[in-house]
């Protein structure tokens, strides 16, 4: 990206620097720290609006989240697939597991 | 009688499916173990292979769990459901063979987390268009590529991101599991999900890996 590309960038950047520093306002990297507890349903009111209110003025947080949710999201469908269980029985497994038990 | 395994969870005499196959390990009837181990096996090898990733050891895995299932089967005292019951067990089982396993080929999770400036406010790139979830799953390799990528953590993030998104145990649960604090469990959950999430990004991104 050119500089002159950037410089609004940079000015958000310094605009948002100086807002998180105001009351019931936290920074990104706070915010970071509440996400799971957040998803989690564990924070208490207050820590849920001051959550929200981030979020609402976050671009990039709200872009990160949605990206982290997409993701996690992924994953669980992906790992929990019931297609990945074996549709063909391991048949040595099997005899194994039957041998030990006779033994 | 066998196993009277019936899908309305109730058996032909009224019993519950977890009764019957309770009474059934206990006789140690071959035929009735036998039907029993050919209908738990499959899902019990996808635990352990998730766990352990080497489809190797996920098998002695198993085949460790069905012997303490055999062994231990008159401790089940019907508290949750015998699978749930089963589940815990594969899942020890292959906790127990990951310990033994020295891996190399992961990813620095540090590498991987969001990054902020002096002000503490997030660096992250504006997602024009990202694909959905249930877009990408419908690519046939899709499952395959996000296994991949979550086998790229190491195990010590990995493993506490399948077991808590996806085996489903609790906080809690994961904590016992691996005799860690749940602050630490919770701590750990975050990094991997924030490190996966990089990782999924040019999936999710529409660039592929």
């Amino acid at each position: 990206m050119s500089k002159a590309g950037q410089e609004p960038i940079r000015r958000r950047r310094r605009l948002h620097g100086m807002m998180f520093r105001l009351p019931l306002m936290i920074t990104c990297e706070a915010f970071e720290d509440f996400i799971l507890a957040y998803l989690e349903g564990d924070l208490n009111a207050r820590q849920t609006f001051v959550f929200e209110l981030h979020l609402k003025l976050c671009r990039e947080c709200r872009d990160y989240l949605d990206a982290y949710r997409k993701a996690l999201e992924l994953a669980k469908a992906c790992g929990s697939d019931e297609a990945a269980v074996l549709q063909k029985v391991p048949e040595d497994l099997v005899a194994a597991v039957l041998a030990a038990r006779d033994c | 009688m066998g196993c009277g395994l019936e899908a309305d969870g109730k058996s032909s005499i009224g019993t519950t499916i977890d009764d019957d196959a309770v009474i059934t390990l206990k006789a140690g009837e071959p035929r009735s173990t036998e039907r029993f181990v050919r209908l738990h096996v499959g899902w019990m090898l996808a635990v352990a292979t998730r766990i352990v990733r080497d489809p190797h050891h996920a098998e002695d895995a198993v085949q460790n769990a069905f012997a303490n299932i055999f062994d231990k089967i008159d401790e089940f005292g019907g508290r949750s459901a015998l699978k749930t019951w089963m589940h815990r067990i594969v899942v020890n089982e292959s906790l127990m063979l990951l310990r033994k396993i020295k891996r190399t080929d992961t990813v620095s999770i540090d590498d991987l987390q969001p990054e902020f400036d002096a002000n503490g406010c997030r660096f992250e790139d504006h997602w024009a268009a990202p694909n959905t979830p249930e877009a990408l799953l419908l690519q046939s390799d899709m499952r395959a590529q996000v296994m991949g990528q979550i086998d790229l953590l190491p195990d010590t993030y990995r493993i506490i991101l399948v077991l808590r998104d996806i085996e489903e145990l609790t906080t809690r649960e994961v904590a016992e599991a691996l005799e860690i604090s749940e602050a630490n469990v919770k701590v750990r959950l975050h990094r991997a999900r924030a490190a996966l999430k990089r990782l999924l990004e040019p999936l999710v991104k529409g660039q592929g890996l």
